[in-house]
């Protein structure tokens, strides 16, 4: 079989590998299709072929009906036109079905200037609705934390069942009912929060329209840093930093650290703080707790627990092997907590007048805040949490120039971070910090090697052997809860022999989480997010979590030292076991 | 067990022979639709009489599947087989019982007497005045389906006998493909070329599937096969499975057929103790067997890709092709699925080669196609002709004209999705691409005869109605397409319809067809396509003078006394059931129209015939 296929498209020839579709061939050519309901992630070299939005189609020689651009396959020889009048008429008339049944609440939706409908109806000027007539009418899901569900603008590009069972593997969203009445659901209907949904949002991710998007809780924000009575901290996540430039036309991959940091200061709050001051300290903690279970061949592989769409996950999914998580919490309740114990000491407040807002690249950080046992006499450790997205929503609200903003530093004590932390942002992160601190402690040196390149990727299953202090510690490091889940399934059937596996929900990890900035399937921008968070480690003058200094002294002056009584009290948790239908 | 060709030669020489059927047979039409006309009573007095009269030794009772004489169910056949007499009785009722049983195949008063118009051209020649041909129904209504050795005394698996001992797969695909034989699901796609196709893909698993998940309204041409002769099924499917290198087939049935799917399994059950099905078939290195899959009645589940998701335990909707089953089709192998009356075929041109099968029928669509056909028609049944046959003689010589001597006025076949011909295209030939070129379509042969009284626009409504309830919802033409198209449809029948309607209806209904994922959206518009083509008149008087030629759209009708027929009688107003009508005692009533719910109660009631409907 020949290597290429000669196709012709609007008359120009072109060339391309057999089992090529039309619309990557039309691409090579410069030639834009309009897709809805086509899902490509190229860095995690997924694809589904669905087919069912129609808006693609386009005319092939031979062919008696119209075909879908993104699913038909070229052939030698293949003819194909792209704007004739008969594709221009059948285009706008799928719009115009879609939007006869879609809400034109354009401006008051959530989705407004980032969906994909809205710019296609813009692209293809369609200036009235020929073919009107009943609309679906639905209840909207707004019982959970983190996702909102209305699928009065659900357009049936079906990527968030897609996103949800085949790629998360987690198996809530399905296509229910017939005809005009289908749409995707849960399990009798039941609001997310009564699903096994891990809220990891890749499905608000997937979501073209804002049928799927995240619970705003920007204007709990206002209100809190409104309020006189309350002092309003702030802490920022690893992820957030890489990709907020980009709703502010920085280029992909341009870390906004300081910009951000002072923008925060203008919104109004009273200290902007960091997570990756906590991600250390996760550090400090799980280390501890790996090296004892190494020590005592107990208890392994160790599994991260800094996610929490992976840890609702393994507790709906493999109750099973709740023992082998690490008991640490996430950076993000590892912060609540000293803000709410630590720092509210210091500064002589009381926690219940300290509000602690997180930003996040996720959506699960929103429910996981929720969690009963992250609050201490009913107040929570994260009192809000807000993704990136919304984050630039208030920066862009109040007026302030993101773009032209001068960098500043965050504030202390629970602003410092090392390059360990930073990398927190990126699937392989966590582990290669874990190993950075580990293969100091068991050699009782500081190492100069700190780069684990193996761990390093968004992709697929990565597995190291690392050589510390003459053992050798097996990892292995995955994103994405399909990945997630055939490594669990490896260690049920005593199949695998890790030391230490990181999982994060997201493909890719949280730079690629529910909460960021809108990619619409183009995955060279989490490679670009990726590269930022790499380099940002590798600027930064200390790169072991156990040498942050203020880490150092929050031991100190509190927790005495890594696993101690107190430590265990405010930094660690527990996992239950979760219904599974 | 039967371990050779030869082994199934001696057995069937064996039970010919001893054939204990005696001189008069009497054959009843025992499928699902004869036992709720009422056969059952029929055949308990038949058995009754025997044994009363002590005819056990003389008389033979067949249960067969349906004869297809849905006109006068309760049917039965009576034949001498001395004298090679029969003579079939419709309408039979259990009180003629004695009387048949006395009479042999003299005609008897009571039951209709039918008029044969069927025969067999396995082993009879081509009859005068005998428009149908029997392949696919060969031995339905004719052998007791629960028998396996009467399926074997029609030369049952002798087909099979032959393809494992004499002929190699390929030997197989190419007599298939030579006999041009066309899948009779409806889409017309050469069988041959199906079976080549997953024959050439390497792969450790392949698969055999049969489609009987039949939906079309009013159609049951499946249903009889199965009900009527389900060894003809399983013998093809096993001789596709050594076809195309599967162990392993499927029989996907609608749970809705418990009458097909019991004498399925006691089918399956006697072709594995006789050594049809299993391991090492004919003494073979050929392994196979046939499960059966339930399918919850969804229509598009007869598609093909939706029929695989539906037995793999996902939702049945549609897939884009490619890939094909062919290439990756159940469990992603290898995958042929084929219609039942596809298959039903298949061990007949074994058995007598293509150059046979192309003898019947025309040269693009070779062999015979069976139709449910119905509507008003006199006779109504199930039929099978050979392609070619034109639908003026389906409709005029073997529907015998129109019921109640009505103009006949559109013909329907493919089912909801097809089309509608009218009498301009009467003398057109049926097969595949004739009907295609009419906008209609062969489908799996649902046909329905329209007259007069049929208003077009709400026939187009009707089968519009039903693809709406039956589509997935996958992609967006179908989805909310057709639920436009239906809302127009409707508008223009309640007398909302404007010059506007009309274009978008058509202009909405080519991008449809042109656009949807599946051939059931596909050919969801045909029906609105090929009325308006055919009966554009009857659109405008809807749209234009708000009136329904046909009578038949409620809100367009206007009921009117009139006064010089009117004696005042007051039965009228009296049924009136919101009290519109007024008028004194012995004088002309009146019909207030602002309150009028257009019942028709009235023209019902009244006996001077002064109500006028227009």
């Amino acid at each position: 079989m020949s290597n290429t296929v000669n196709v012709t498209i609007n008359n120009m020839p072109v060339k391309v590998a057999p089992g090529t579709t039309i619309l990557e061939a039309a691409s090579k050519l410069e030639i834009r299709i309009p897709t809805l309901c086509h899902f490509k992630l190229d860095t995690f070299d997924f694809e589904h072929r669905t087919g069912s939005c129609r808006i693609c189609v386009v005319e092939v020689d031979g062919k008696q009906n119209l075909a879908p651009a993104c699913c038909t396959p070229v052939h030698e020889g293949m003819n194909v036109k792209t704007n004739t009048i008969r594709v221009i008429n059948a285009r706008r008339t799928i719009l115009d079905l879609i939007l006869s049944d879609h809400p034109k609440e354009c401006l008051t939706c959530e989705q407004n200037g980032s969906c994909q409908l809205q710019d296609l109806a813009a692209e293809m000027g369609l200036n009235k609705i020929r073919y009107a007539g009943k609309t679906s009418t639905y209840k909207i899901d707004l019982a959970n934390e983190a996702i909102v569900r209305d699928m009065n603008k659900c357009i049936m590009c079906r990527k968030c069942e897609v996103a949800c069972n085949e790629i998360q593997t987690v198996g809530v969203l399905s296509g229910v009912n017939r005809g005009f009445n289908a749409t995707v659901g849960t399990v009798s209907n039941r609001p997310l929060s009564d699903t096994k949904c891990v809220f990891c949002g890749q499905c608000v991710a997937a979501c073209p329209v804002g049928a799927l998007s995240a619970m705003n809780r920007s204007y709990d924000v206002w209100v809190a840093l409104n309020n006189p009575k309350k002092k309003v901290v702030v802490q920022t996540a690893p992820a957030v930093r890489a990709a907020l430039g980009e709703e502010f036309d920085f280029e992909p991959g341009t870390s906004v650290t300081g910009k951000m940091a002072h923008a925060l200061r203008l919104l109004g709050f009273d200290a902007v703080f960091d997570t990756d001051f906590a991600a250390d300290l996760t550090i400090m903690e799980e280390t501890t707790e790996l090296i004892e279970r190494v020590k005592a061949n107990k208890n392994l592989p160790l599994l991260t627990s800094c996610c929490p769409g992976w840890v609702k996950f393994f507790e709906h999914q493999f109750p099973d092997l709740l023992h082998i998580p690490s008991s640490a919490k996430s950076p993000q309740q590892m912060f609540g907590a000293m803000a709410k114990t630590y720092y509210a000491k210091k500064i002589g407040i009381d926690p219940s007048d300290l509000i602690v807002v997180s930003v996040m690249p996720c959506l699960a950080k929103k429910y996981e805040a929720s969690r009963e046992e992250f609050s201490r006499e009913g107040v929570r450790d994260v009192d809000i949490v807000i993704s990136t997205r919304e984050l630039a929503g208030m920066i862009k609200e109040a007026g302030i120039l993101f773009k032209n903003l001068e960098d500043q530093d965050f504030d202390n004590p629970l602003g410092e971070s090392t390059g360990a932390s930073v990398i927190f942002g990126s699937s392989g992160g966590v582990l290669e910090a874990a190993l950075r601190t580990a293969a100091d402690w068991l050699t009782g040196e500081d190492l100069e090697a700190v780069d684990y390149e193996p761990v390093r990727g968004l992709s697929g299953i990565r597995e190291a052997t690392v050589k510390v202090a003459g053992m050798d510690l097996k990892v292995a490091v995955t994103s994405g809860l399909g990945n997630a889940r055939k490594l669990l399934e490896k260690i049920q059937k005593g199949e695998a022999d890790y030391t230490a596996i990181e999982i994060m929900a997201c493909p890719g990890g949280c730079l690629n989480g529910g909460g960021q900035p809108f990619i619409h399937g183009d995955t060279s921008i989490l490679d670009k997010r990726r590269d930022a968070i790499y380099a940002e480690d590798k600027g930064k003058p200390i790169r072991k979590s156990h040498k942050n200094p203020d880490i150092i002294k929050l031991y100190d002056e509190f927790l005495k030292e890594p696993g101690s009584e107190l430590a265990h009290k405010l930094l660690h948790t527990k996992y239950i076991t979760r219904d599974n239908t | 067990m039967i371990k050779t060709n030869k082994d199934l030669l001696q057995y069937y020489n064996k039970i010919t022979k001893e054939s204990s059927k005696n001189d008069l047979e009497i054959i009843v039409s025992m499928g699902t639709c004869g036992i709720a006309a009422g056969t059952t009573p029929v055949l308990d007095e038949l058995k009754k009489g025997i044994q009363e009269k002590g005819l056990s030794n003389k008389v033979t009772i067949t249960e067969s599947g349906c004869m297809g004489l849905c006109h006068s169910e309760p049917s039965i056949e009576v034949i001498d087989h001395k004298a090679s007499k029969s003579i079939v009785y419709g309408d039979v009722k259990p009180e003629h019982a004695l009387d048949i049983l006395s009479n042999g195949v003299n005609p008897i008063n009571g039951p209709t007497l039918i008029n044969r118009t069927w025969y067999y051209p396995e082993d009879e020649s081509k009859k005068e005045n005998c428009p149908q041909a029997r392949v696919v129904l060969r031995n339905t209504g004719r052998i007791n389906p629960e028998s396996i050795e009467q399926y074997i005394m029609q030369k049952g698996y002798q087909a099979l006998g032959k393809t494992l001992c004499e002929m190699s797969p390929d030997d197989v695909v190419k007599s298939i493909m030579d006999s041009g034989l066309r899948g009779r699901g409806g889409g017309g796609f050469p069988t041959g070329k199906k079976w080549s196709l997953a024959k050439a893909v390497s792969a450790d698993q392949k698969y055999v599937l049969c489609n009987a998940d039949e939906g079309d309204p009013g159609a049951f041409m499946d249903r009889a096969v199965l009900e009527g002769d389900p060894h003809a099924v399983i013998e093809a499917m096993a001789i596709a499975g050594y076809a195309i290198g599967a162990t392993k087939g499927g029989i996907y049935i609608r749970a809705e057929y418990p009458l097909a799917i019991k004498r399925l399994q006691i089918a399956l059950n006697q072709a594995r103790e006789m050594g049809f099905l299993g391991k090492n078939i004919f003494g073979s290195a050929f392994d196979f067997d046939i499960e059966i899959k339930y399918g919850a009645g969804a229509f598009v589940c007869g598609e093909e890709t939706a029929l695989i998701h539906s037995i793999e335990g996902m939702r049945g909707e549609p897939s884009f092709k490619p890939p094909f089953p062919a290439v990756a089709g159940l469990w992603a192998k290898p995958t042929i699925v084929n219609n039942v009356e596809t298959y039903a075929n298949i061990p007949a041109i074994i058995r007598k080669g293509a150059d046979w099968f192309k003898t019947i029928g025309t040269p693009n669509s070779p062999g015979t196609k069976v139709f449910a056909l119905a509507g008003k028609i006199k006779k109504v049944g199930l039929v099978e002709v050979p392609m070619g046959t034109t639908l003026g003689d389906m409709i005029f010589k073997i529907g015998e004209g129109i019921r109640n001597d009505r103009e006949f006025k559109a013909v329907q076949t493919g089912g909801p999705s097809g089309g509608c011909i009218t009498a301009k295209s009467i003398d057109t030939p049926i097969d595949y691409d004739s009907l295609r070129a009419l906008g209609s379509m062969m489908g799996s042969g649902g046909m329905i005869v329209m007259d007069e009284d049929d208003c077009m626009v709400n026939i187009a409504k009707y089968f519009l109605e039903f693809t709406l309830d039956e589509s997935c919802g996958k992609c967006t033409p179908c989805r909310i397409g057709n639920t436009r198209l239906y809302e127009m449809l409707d508008d223009i029948t309640k007398g909302r319809g404007t010059q506007q309607t009309l274009f978008k209806l058509r202009d909405l209904a080519h991008v449809i067809k042109d656009t949807s994922l599946c051939g059931l959206g596909q050919s969801s518009p045909n029906p609105v396509l090929s009325t308006l083509a055919n009966f554009i008149d009857e659109y405008e008087v809807h749209i234009y003078e708000k009136k329904c030629p046909a009578g038949v759209c409620r809100e367009l009708i206007q009921y009117t006394i009139e006064a010089d027929k009117c004696t005042g009688c007051t039965l009228c107003a009296r049924n009136c059931p919101v009290s519109c009508i007024s008028g004194e005692r012995k004088q002309p009533h009146v019909i207030d129209q602002s309150k009028c719910i257009k019942c028709g109660v009235c023209y019902e009631a009244c006996k001077f015939h002064a109500i006028t409907k227009n």
